[in-house]
């Protein structure tokens, strides 16, 4: 199996010195090349998911495997992409920006420039190569942000809520593209989302989530999708309710325990 | 409507940049660009020649003393200040004590800061020194200094090196601690390592807190090094000052006074034109 999340918990001691669960006794297998999209209600600690994968943060107990090899720290294997633009380099043009891990690994500047604009071209970011952050869009900073994770030829892309800041018109467009971007490199992806949506129009398969606080997974449901298909598909529309009833009976289920505590 | 279609179109995709840059000046014609620059600068001249108008107008025709003289007075004192070359001899003493001062104090305050803002411990033993120190005035340190280093120029350097080091620490510390953590985690990420990270993230993020720091020691310099002169010194502008008292050369304390003014606004001039031409794109929006 490509990654492994064994029975993984975390959780987090607050500043009143109670302790709080974010995940509780997560397990998930995910196949090379799948387009997972990890789906859930805000507080289910999906983030606090994508946050173990990447290596920032370790689980409490249980552990994630990478080809069979233990999750312990950041790596190149996993790409990063963030959901706000804070974590590009508003010094450095776009282009620059997309160098920064080639840059790292001491690459030629020749061969990293070619690589850079050869990226900008996928993610459909050439001729604005010489702009810098503060000069672009919120789409293009996130094209930026693919850019320079995917040139690093990483193993898996990590995608945090990346289009949750665009608005409707931009997002659209970016899920097809993301879509034609994972089609073209082959890259797998675990993509962050509270969208069902977006979820079921980007993802082979949707890991729902339960509510939180200490969220597990509920249930991974495959989509079978055509690689263009419209919102208009009665498949689409079938997965959609399905997978809607799911989530608004976790949001019910998470309102009532807010009541209960209460 | 035909904007609306163009964005529908799949080869159309890409999202216009919100903002268009700006145009750099030298891609227009230099004589556009000389007349937009005078009609910007125009509000700016009419600014400083209305303070003179006003200092003027008050000297003349209300105060009407010997004890605040007119702009004219001043001006003329200050060229035959300057032709017989004492002017420039004490305005270059001060300007060099600012300057050995201010560049050795950023020197040591930049690599300290950094530490302070890069490693909680250094902060925490660090922090007692410039929590303690930056509440004492380098004014303050006046007589110390010239008893431990007399009244030559290691005492004025002393103080300013003292007035330019806890301001550009401060600024240099919140610059570092200011880098979302999002910034880090991403150059982690893209295969960086720990020194990668200081050298390429941590630095240039910090370069336009490090920067107004400089900027505002460079004020507390003007503040100190004529306090300094004053009191123990054998030339410099503070020197003007003091004989002035003694003797009650009016006009040679007005020239002193403009000399502060026009030397401090030309210097925070400079360095805005330094940032701005150098270190523009470090800024989070220029």
């Amino acid at each position: 199996m490509f990654i492994e999340i064994q029975q993984v918990s975390k959780s987090f001691l607050s500043r009143t010195g109670r302790v709080s669960r974010a995940v509780d006794d997560f397990s998930l297998n995910i196949e090379r090349g799948e387009f997972l999209c990890l789906l859930g209600p805000s507080g289910c600690g999906k983030t606090t998911i994508l946050t173990m994968l990447a290596g920032f943060d370790h689980p409490t107990s249980g552990d994630i495997f990478l080809e069979g090899k233990r999750v312990k720290d950041p790596s190149r294997d996993r790409g990063v992409v963030f959901q706000g633009d804070d974590s590009l380099y508003p010094w450095l043009t776009a282009q620059e920006n997309v160098e920064f891990g080639l840059r790292m690994q001491k690459m030629p500047t020749e061969q990293r420039r070619a690589k850079a604009l050869e990226m900008l071209k996928l993610v459909g970011l050439f001729g604005h190569h010489e702009k810098y952050p503060h000069e672009l869009s919120g789409g293009m900073k996130q094209r930026i942000q693919i850019a320079r994770a995917l040139v690093n030829e990483p193993k898996m892309l990590l995608m945090d809520e990346p289009f949750g800041a665009l608005d409707a018109q931009t997002r659209n467009i970016m899920q097809r593209e993301l879509r034609k971007i994972w089609q073209a490199t082959q890259t797998t992806i675990v993509f962050i989302t509270h969208d069902v949506d977006e979820a079921i129009l980007l993802g082979t398969k949707v890991g729902v989530m339960t509510a939180g606080p200490g969220g597990t997974l509920r249930e991974v449901i495959a989509v079978n999708a055509t690689p263009d298909w419209e919102r208009s598909d009665p498949n689409y529309m079938a997965c959609y309710d399905k997978v809607h009833k799911m989530i608004r009976d976790e949001v019910a289920k998470s309102v009532a325990h807010v009541e209960q505590t209460a | 409507m035909s904007a609306g279609r163009t964005e529908m179109d799949p080869k159309n995709q890409i999202e216009k940049p919100r903002s268009q840059p700006q145009e750099p000046l030298t891609q227009r014609k230099s004589e556009q660009g000389f007349v937009s620059a005078a009609y910007k600068l125009l509000p700016n001249i009419l600014g400083f020649v209305s303070l003179f108008l006003i200092w003027h107008l008050a000297s003349v025709y209300v105060v009407q003393s010997l004890l605040f003289p007119a702009p004219f007075v001043v001006f003329q004192k200050a060229w035959s200040l300057a032709l017989s070359g004492v002017l420039f001899e004490n305005v270059g003493y001060s300007l060099r004590r600012i300057l050995i001062g201010f560049f050795m104090g950023s020197a040591i305050a930049v690599p300290l800061g950094l530490i302070i803002g890069s490693f909680s411990l250094a902060r925490k033993f660090l922090e007692p020194w410039t929590e303690f120190l930056r509440f004492i005035p380098s004014v303050a340190m006046i007589t110390i200094a010239v008893i431990w280093f007399g009244i030559g120029e290691q005492s004025k350097i002393f103080l300013i090196i003292y007035s330019t080091i806890f301001i550009v620490i401060l600024n240099t510390a919140a610059g570092v601690s200011a880098i979302t953590p999002n910034k880090i985690r991403a150059a982690l990420v893209l295969g960086a390592s720990q020194r990668q990270v200081f050298f390429n993230v941590s630095l240039p993020a910090t370069v336009p807190y490090i920067l107004t720091g400089m900027r505002l020691a460079m004020a507390n310099s003007f503040t100190t090094i004529v306090a300094a002169e004053m009191i123990a010194a054998n030339e410099g502008i503070g020197v003007m000052l003091w004989n002035g008292r003694m003797y009650m050369l009016i006009d040679e304390i007005f020239v002193a006074l403009l000399c502060l003014g026009l030397l401090g606004f030309g210097a925070d001039r400079l360095f805005r034109w330094v940032i701005f031409r150098f270190a523009g794109r470090y800024s989070p929006v220029a």
